[in-house]
């Protein structure tokens, strides 16, 4: 994976906002566009070339990817669905939801679709608890998520990904 | 009572023009004329207390901060919430972007600050684009960037995004995770105060708290005072889930019973469903919870308020904390064991793993709750979950070990039948998503209720 310069021109802008020789505080933020321009996960070269444009060790950018949960290690299916099961969303149902998109889609948490299309991804508190239940696809959070829902937004992303091929 | 969200509903708020328009960044130009001692005098003045848990006053926070010569200084915004129940800094961002910004400015300037961050939790990401739009929209027009105003101040802001970490809303963790670090807490002393972000003074606020600036400078730090209750001064914003009519975001002046903010109709209108109050945690997932009747009045009998010092009337036997805010609502049919069992998952998967009694701890504790919610615990494991939790507290670097420790000792403390339930009845607790329904609210439903 190489950024494109477009994305290089970010990267010269986020370390710009740090003092003199405080590159690494730039980071995070430099991984999640590695993220973003590796299909949704972090190969190991990616974080090397992360670690090349900070001019820092990779065993540094490994340490941090490895922590933080938005950054994942294996490939992920198009689109990943991180459905909160937190306390609060549980009270409103979040169990079914997470049911319902298990079997819908025939996979258990953690595991991606065989054609690669979709992931369910459990996920802790996402700060929509008064929104329940919901998830995070991407950008964006779906709330008051019911079955229904559920359904336009599975065809939703089957429809994007067909127009987008 | 609105100080915060007096603008909220007006169209287009979230842009520059209309903002101005609403009075918005009037405290600039009225902090301009003063001094940054002055400022911070007007908001030890206001009792402001931090907005992001401790409730720290902010004006004294702000004093203990170091001034070496020679050596830049920082503010810090903390917008990681990530507290389960907490949502309020999320509508302030999303909705009223200049708000916080306005009040970053006026305390960038008291406090010395020419590069200041906001660090966000990664998952806010549309939140990232909204704030870095304002933050353009503020520049352009004049209120960042060199000689402000022409006051000589120059200042920036920029917007940090995190990765996924609740522990990174610990204020020495956030630190760490700035510098691009893994999130763990650093040993105390030093205080951020006095090395914080790349050894430098630094100092973190909430976004509510930073928010609450504009109204201490606007109108003097003595009529912020005014409002509240005792030394809860001010607003607070509160995020309302769980099993009520009208969940969301409601700005309260502290002056409010439990019972007037729960069943009232200007706030959360009741129970949802046609059900009843069985237990709520008032302020975010680290304080305890309580059941229907000690969240309604204290031990002694005494109507119980929706403020600082009321919620924590009867310490950790009988009452509760302000918190965070985040005010998270069970109705009768909801299971105490479960929920509690999905905040011990929450705490062992956000455990940084530094300290034992928090790393292994935590792990001990979601598996003991997961064996007794699926029926099948043993009598016996409630007496461990105690010693646990209690082994935990306060034998951590950071709070996160309270924080992991404090929900299963409220939950068996006050609902200790229903993990005994649970143990008993192995077969019904594997398939029924409730305890005991007779722990609902026996002694007190309002009038139409
Ligand atoms: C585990 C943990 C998580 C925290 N999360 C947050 C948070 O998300 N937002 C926040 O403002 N403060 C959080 N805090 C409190 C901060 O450490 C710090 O006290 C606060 O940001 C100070 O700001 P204030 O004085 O304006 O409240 C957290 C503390 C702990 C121990
Ligand atoms: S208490 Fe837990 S989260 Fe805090 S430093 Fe120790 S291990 Fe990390
Ligand atoms: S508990 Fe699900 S978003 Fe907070």
């Amino acid at each position: 994976m190489k950024f494109s310069a477009e994305k290089l021109n970010k990267v010269k802008e986020i370390i710009a906002r740090y003092p003199e020789g405080k590159q690494k505080s730039a980071l995070i933020p430099v991984l999640h566009l590695a993220q973003e321009e590796n299909g949704g996960w972090l190969s190991t070269e990616a974080m090397d070339h992360v670690a090349e444009l900070l001019s820092i060790l990779p065993i540094e950018v490994y340490e941090v990817a490895t922590f933080y949960t938005m950054f994942n290690l294996k490939p992920v299916g198009k689109f990943v669905f991180e459905v909160c099961r937190t306390g609060p969303c549980m009270l409103n149902g979040s169990d079914n939801i997470i049911e319902y998109i298990k079997e819908k889609l025939s996979i258990r948490e953690g595991e991606t679709t065989p054609d690669g299309m979709f992931t369910l991804k459990p996920a802790e508190c996402l700060g929509a608890c008064g929104y329940a239940p919901m998830m995070q696809l991407g950008k964006h959070y779906r709330e008051h998520l019911t079955k229904e829902k559920v359904d336009a937004i599975i065809d939703e992303c089957r429809r994007n990904a067909a127009n987008n091929n | 009572m609105k100080l915060l969200l007096e603008h909220a509903h007006v169209e287009g708020i979230r842009y520059y023009d209309t903002y101005r328009k609403h009075g918005g960044y009037r405290s600039v130009e009225k902090a301009f004329k003063m001094t940054p001692d002055e400022i911070v005098e007007e908001v030890k003045k206001s009792g402001l207390r931090g907005r992001g848990g401790a409730g720290f006053p902010t004006g004294m926070k702000w004093s203990f901060l170091a001034k070496p010569e020679g050596v830049p200084r920082h503010l810090v915004c903390n917008a990681d919430e990530s507290e389960p129940g907490t949502f309020k800094d999320r509508y302030l961002m999303e909705f009223l972007p200049h708000l916080l910004i306005e009040g970053l400015i006026v305390s960038s300037f008291a406090l010395g600050s020419h590069a200041t961050y906001i660090y966000i939790r990664g998952e806010y990401a549309w939140i990232v684009d909204i704030l870095e739009q304002a933050i353009a929209e503020a520049k352009n027009n004049g209120w960042l960037g060199k000689n402000i105003l022409n006051s000589g101040f120059d200042c920036e802001i920029y917007v940090q995004r995190g990765g996924g970490a609740y522990i990174c809303g610990e204020e020495t963790a956030l630190i760490e995770s700035l510098e691009g670090k893994r999130g763990n807490p650093r040993i105390k002393p030093p205080f951020p105060a006095i090395q914080g972000v790349w050894m430098r003074p630094t100092v973190v606020n909430n976004v509510e708290t930073l928010a609450a600036i504009v109204p201490i400078i606007n109108n003097g730090g003595e009529e912020y005072a005014k409002i509240g209750v005792g030394r809860s001064t001010g607003t607070k914003l509160l995020s309302v889930c769980g099993n009520v009519k009208k969940p969301g975001i409601y700005e309260i002046d502290m002056t409010q019973s439990v019972e007037e903010f729960i069943f009232s109709d200007e706030y959360c209108g009741g129970i949802a469903n046609g059900k009843r109050l069985k237990a709520c945690i008032p302020g975010g997932s680290s304080v305890p919870i309580l059941p229907a009747n000690l969240l309604l009045k204290t031990a002694k009998g005494e109507t119980r308020y929706m403020n600082y010092e009321s919620l924590s009337d009867g310490g950790f036997a009988t009452g509760s904390m302000m918190g965070s805010g985040g005010f998270i609502v069970m109705d009768e049919e909801q299971c105490v064991v479960r929920h509690t069992m999905t905040l011990a998952r929450f705490y062992n998967h956000e455990s940084c793993g530094q300290c034992s009694p928090c790393r292994e701890g935590t792990g001990w504790m979601y598996k003991i709750l997961k064996n007794i919610e699926y029926g099948k615990g043993k009598l016996s494991d409630i007496d461990l979950l105690w010693d646990i939790q209690r082994k935990i507290e306060g034998n951590t670097i950071c709070p996160l070990g309270d924080a992991a420790a404090w929900p299963v000792a409220a939950a068996i403390r006050h609902f200790r039948d229903e993990f005994e339930w649970h143990v008993n009845n192995p077969d019904e607790a594997q398939n029924r998503n409730f305890g005991l329904a007779h722990y609902a609210d026996p002694i007190h439903i309002p009038a139409g209720a």
